[in-house]
C-alpha cells in the first residue's frame, strides 16, 4: 500500500492510534470515529493534527460538528465495488465545505482514481504499488465529463454553455424547456 | 435522433482507450478476474455458457441507418452474423472473444455507439416508448430527457458502484409503452392543473424474485428540477441500500424495509440541499441538447393517400397493415412495425443482412430512423403512407413482415439456458414451439392481444411477472419445469400475474398455453373482450380448472 | 440449472472441472497435465470429492487461462466421455436451437 496525494508517494504523516491506546502527543494522529466522538473536547486542544476513520455506514452529519479543526477525514471502502463513501466525499466536499485532506482507504484500486478524485478526496491509500506509480495517468484518462462534481473540474454543462448554440442541425425543432 | 457533439464522442474514444488499457492488463494477469469483472461489465461484456456476451445500448431505443449498419458489422466481424435484441432496448452478440472487444468497441464508437453502463451496479439504459416523438396520443417527446439524464448518470463518479444495478424509464404518454411502473425510477410525463408539463416520479418498481409495482414518491415534479430529484433519489439509494445481500439490494427493497413515506422524507431532505444548485436545469441547457435532436423535414400529406387505397384491395397487405401499422401523430404517415417473431424462430433475433437490409429501408422510407422496441420488435417511426405498400414489399423479402404483432406469437423471452449461465431452464424453443402452434394468423388474430413473456429464471429478464400469460422456467431434479402466471400487464394499469397452477414439464408447457388460450376462447363473453380483461373479469379459477382438469 | 458455481462440492458420480478461456470465452475443460482443453475426451476424470478438490484448488490457481471454473458432472459410456446434465450439454453442444440464419 502506498499513500498517494498531489500526484505523489509521500510518506503518511498520521499516526493510526487503535482504539483505547493512548493518543500521541504533538504527532499527527489519527482515531476511530467513537473515539473521536467520545474525547472531542480533549482532543480539540492537541497541538498536532487530528485525524478521524469515519466507517462507511454512518451518517457525516454527526461528523459535522467537528469539521471546522479536524486536519483529516479517512473514509473506508471495504471493498472497491462498496460505493458508499462517494456520497460521504461529496458531501464532506461540497455540503459542509471540508478542507482537510480527505483521504480513501480499504481496496483502493487504479480504475476508481478518477471517480474518487472526482468525489473530492485528495489523499489515496492505494492498495496496489504499481497502481501508485501510475496515479498520474489514472486520473487523467477523461477529458469530458458530463457531471458537476466540488472538484473543479468544468463538466458539459458549462462547457456547452460557454461555447455557445451547436451548430444548426437539419430541421432542429423548437424546445420550449 | 440525438446527435453527439465533439463532448460525446470523445468521451465515447476515452472510454474505448480505457477498456483497451483494462483488457491488456487483464490478459496479462495484471487484473484479477475479481477485480476486471465489475469493469467489464460496465462495458457490457458477461461472460455466458459459450462465450463473452457484450450489449450495447440502444439509447432510449433510437438508432440510425449509420448504426444499424455498424451494428451488422460488428456481427459479421467479431460474432456469428446475429444479434439479439432485448427487453431494455440494448442489442446483444453472444460469440464475442474478448481480446477483441476493445478493436470492436473501437469501430461501435466510430458510429457513436457502446456499451457504457449495460451492466454492472450502475445506471443501465434509460428507456422510453419505442414511438416516443412520433406517438399520437404523447405531450412531447421524453427522449430529450431520457438524454439529459443519461449524460448525468454516464461514468457519475458517485453512482459508479451501487448497492445493485439501477433501471430507469420515461413515458410522455397517458398510455404507458415503456412499463415505467417496473423500473427502479419511473417518469411519467403529463400536465398539471396550470398547463405545466412535469414528471410524475414512481421509485422501486422492479420484477425479480420480488417484484413491486414502484410508488409514487413525487407526482408533479417540474422539469427544472430533474436532474437534482433524481440525484437525491440515487444519493439516498447509494447510502442506505443494502449491501449485505444481493438479493435485497435494489431500491424496491429500500422503499420497502423503510416504507414509501420515510423513503420520500429521506429523498426529499437530500433534495432541499441541491435542488437549487449545479443541478437546476436552466432552459439553455435544456434547449442545448435539444438542439442535437434532429427530426425529420416531414412533408405535408394527406391520410390515406391512393398508392395506400389502391393497396388495401390486396388481402395480404391489409392483414398486415392492420396489424402491423399504427397512427402517427402527423397526417399522411405511420409508424411501422417490424415483427422479429417468424413462426418457430428465435424472438428478438435479426441476422446481419437483415439488419443491413433494414437500415437501407430505414434510409429509404424513415428518414434514417429505426426504433427497438422492449417488445423485442424493431419500428420505422417515420414512414410516409404512400410508402406502405413498397415498405411491406420490401419487408416481406427480408421475413421481418410477419403480421403477429402484439398477438399470441409475439413473444418476448430472454435468451434463457441456450446461452445463459443465469438460467434454470430454455425460453427459446419454447417460445418456438408456441409460435409454431398458433402460426396459424386466423387463430392468433382470433384470440387478439396476448402478450406471452417468458424468462429462463427468477432474474425475470424476459418480464414474465407481468406477461398477460407468463412463463418462468424452474429447475426441478435437474429437469425444466415452467410456471405459468395470467393476469400480468405492463401499462399505466400495471399489474403482476397470479400463479395459474404447479409448474409443468419441458414437454407440456406448450400444451399448457394452448389450453389457457381455449379456456380464454370459452370464458371470453364476446370476442372483442381482450384475453387480459377476461382473466380480470373471471380470475384465475376458471382458467386453472379447465388447464389442469386433465393434468 | 442452479449454477454451479453456487453449489458446494459433493461428488458422487465422474466429474471434471470446467471453465471458460478467458480470451475468448470458450468453454474449456482441465486436463491431467495441468492444460486446459475444448476437448471434453481429453479431459480429466475424477471420482472422488479430494481428487474433485484437488483438480479444482489447481484450476482456480491457474488465472490467467481459465475463468469461473466449477466441478461439472460427465456420464461415461464405453466409446466416450458426455456431458453430464443439460446444462452442461448446452455449453459443450452449443445452443439446442438453431442460430438465426442458419435454418
Amino acid at each position: 500500500m502506498r499513500l498517494v496525494k498531489a500526484g505523489r508517494i509521500i510518506e503518511d504523516r498520521f499516526v493510526r492510534v487503535l482504539d483505547d491506546a493512548p493518543v500521541p502527543e504533538g504527532v499527527a494522529a489519527v482515531l476511530p470515529a467513537t473515539r473521536l466522538l467520545a474525547d472531542a473536547r480533549d482532543l480539540v486542544l492537541r497541538q498536532a493534527p487530528t485525524g478521524v476513520i469515519w466507517p462507511n455506514d454512518r451518517k457525516i452529519a454527526e461528523l459535522a460538528p467537528y469539521l471546522d479543526w479536524i486536519a483529516l477525514v479517512a473514509l473506508v471502502f471495504p471493498t472497491f465495488r462498496d460505493g458508499r463513501a462517494y456520497s460521504q466525499a461529496r458531501l464532506l466536499r461540497e455540503r459542509y465545505q471540508f478542507r482537510g485532506e480527505l483521504r480513501a482507504t480499504g481496496q483502493v484500486l487504479r480504475d476508481q482514481l478518477l471517480f474518487l478524485h472526482r468525489a473530492g478526496f485528495d489523499a489515496f491509500e492505494v492498495t496496489k504499488d504499481s497502481d501508485a506509480a501510475t496515479f498520474a495517468e489514472a486520473v487523467h484518462r477523461y477529458s469530458v465529463f458530463y457531471q458537476p462534481t466540488g472538484d473543479g473540474r468544468g463538466s458539459t454543462l458549462t462547457a456547452r454553455r460557454a461555447r455557445g448554440p451547436s451548430p444548426v442541425i437539419q430541421n432542429p425543432r423548437e424546445y420550449a424547456a | 435522433m440525438y446527435i453527439y457533439d465533439d463532448f460525446d464522442r470523445t468521451l465515447v474514444d476515452e472510454r474505448v482507450r480505457e477498456f483497451r488499457d483494462q483488457v491488456a492488463r487483464r490478459l496479462s494477469g495484471e487484473l484479477t478476474e475479481e477485480e476486471f469483472k465489475p469493469l467489464r461489465l460496465m462495458n457490457g461484456v458477461y461472460l455466458q455458457l459459450h462465450a463473452y456476451m457484450l450489449r450495447i445500448a440502444i439509447p432510449y431505443g433510437t438508432l440510425s441507418s449509420d448504426q444499424m449498419r455498424m451494428l451488422a458489422h460488428v456481427a459479421r466481424r467479431y460474432d456469428r452474423n446475429y444479434g439479439h435484441f432485448t427487453t431494455r432496448q440494448n442489442i446483444q452478440f453472444n460469440w464475442i472473444k474478448l481480446e477483441e472487444l476493445p478493436d470492436a468497441m473501437a469501430d461501435l464508437a466510430r458510429a457513436g455507439l457502446h456499451g457504457m453502463q449495460t451492466s454492472g451496479n450502475c445506471v443501465r439504459n434509460i428507456t422510453t416508448d419505442q414511438w416516443a416523438g412520433v406517438a399520437p396520443d404523447e405531450i412531447e417527446d421524453p427522449r430529450i430527457w431520457a438524454e439529459l439524464l443519461r449524460q448525468h448518470l454516464t461514468l457519475h463518479p458517485e453512482f459508479s458502484f451501487l448497492p445493485r444495478k439501477f433501471k430507469i424509464a420515461l413515458t410522455a404518454s397517458a398510455h404507458d409503452r415503456a412499463a415505467v411502473k417496473i423500473h427502479d425510477i419511473g417518469l411519467h410525463m403529463h400536465r398539471n392543473g396550470v398547463g405545466e408539463t412535469g414528471f410524475e416520479v414512481m421509485v422501486g418498481g422492479g420484477l425479480g424474485r420480488t417484484p413491486f409495482l414502484g410508488k409514487t414518491i413525487k407526482p408533479f415534479l417540474p422539469k427544472r428540477d430533474l436532474l437534482s430529484y433524481v440525484e437525491a433519489i440515487m444519493r439516498t439509494y447509494n447510502q442506505y441500500g443494502r449491501r449485505d445481500n444481493i438479493y435485497k439490494a435494489r431500491i424496491k427493497i429500500l422503499v420497502h424495509e423503510l416504507g414509501a413515506e420515510k423513503f420520500t422524507r429521506e429523498v426529499e431532505e437530500e433534495w432541499q440541499s441541491i435542488k437549487d444548485g449545479a443541478l437546476a436545469l436552466d432552459p439553455t441547457v435544456v434547449a442545448d441538447i435539444a438542439a442535437r435532436f434532429r427530426y425529420p423535414e416531414y412533408e405535408a400529406l394527406e391520410d390515406n393517400p391512393p398508392e395506400l387505397a389502391q393497396a388495401r384491395a390486396d388481402n395480404r397487405f391489409r392483414v398486415w397493415l392492420d396489424n402491423s401499422v399504427a397512427n402517427h401523430k402527423l397526417a399522411g404517415y405511420a409508424i411501422v412495425t417490424l415483427s422479429l417473431k417468424p413462426a418457430g424462430g428465435p424472438p428478438g433475433d435479426a441476422t446481419a443482412q437483415q439488419m443491413d437490409a433494414i437500415a437501407d429501408l430505414a434510409e429509404r422510407y424513415s428518414f434514417g430512423e429505426i426504433r427497438v422496441g422492449h417488445e423485442q420488435n424493431l419500428a420505422l417511426p417515420h414512414v410516409a403512407q404512400r410508402d406502405l405498400p413498397a415498405l411491406w414489399r420490401s419487408l416481406e423479402e427480408i421475413g421481418v413482415a410477419t403480421p403477429n404483432v402484439n398477438l399470441i406469437s409475439d413473444i418476448i423471452a430472454c435468451p434463457g439456458l441456450d446461452y445463459c449461465s443465469l438460467a434454470n431452464a430454455r425460453s427459446i424453443p419454447v417460445a418456438e414451439e408456441i409460435s409454431r402452434r398458433f402460426k396459424d394468423l386466423d387463430l392468433a388474430r382470433n384470440l387478439g392481444r396476448l402478450h406471452i413473456n417468458i424468462s429462463g429464471c427468477i432474474n425475470a429478464c424476459g418480464h414474465h411477472h407481468i406477461g398477460h400469460i407468463g412463463i418462468l422456467g424452474v429447475e426441478k431434479n435437474g429437469e425444466e419445469y415452467y410456471q405459468v402466471t395470467i393476469g400480468g400487464r405492463a401499462d399505466e394499469n400495471a399489474e403482476l400475474g397470479k400463479i395459474l397452477g404447479p409448474a409443468v414439464p419441458y414437454g407440456e408447457i406448450a400444451d399448457v398455453v394452448e389450453d389457457v388460450a381455449a379456456a380464454y376462447l370459452e370464458l371470453r363473453d364476446r370476442p372483442g373482450e381482450l384475453f387480459i380483461d377476461t382473466v380480470a373479469r373471471v380470475g384465475v379459477d376458471p382458467f386453472k380448472e379447465r388447464v389442469y382438469a386433465a393434468r | 440449472m442452479t449454477s454451479p458455481l453456487q453449489q458446494k462440492l459433493k461428488v458422487t458420480g465422474p466429474v471434471v472441472v470446467t471453465a471458460n478461456r478467458l480470451g475468448d470465452g470458450a468453454v474449456v475443460y482441465r486436463s491431467a497435465d495441468g492444460s486446459w482443453t475444448k476437448d471434453l475426451a481429453a479431459a480429466a476424470v475424477v471420482t472422488t470429492t479430494p481428487a474433485a478438490v484437488d483438480l479444482l484448488t489447481a484450476a482456480l490457481a491457474d488465472k490467467l487461462k481459465a475463468v469461473d471454473a466449477y466441478v461439472a458432472p460427465v456420464e461415461l459410456t464405453p466409446q466416450r466421455v458426455l456431458p453430464g446434465n443439460l446444462r452442461e450439454r448446452i455449453r459443450f453442444n452449443g445452443p439446442t436451437v438453431a442460430l438465426p440464419g442458419e435454418r
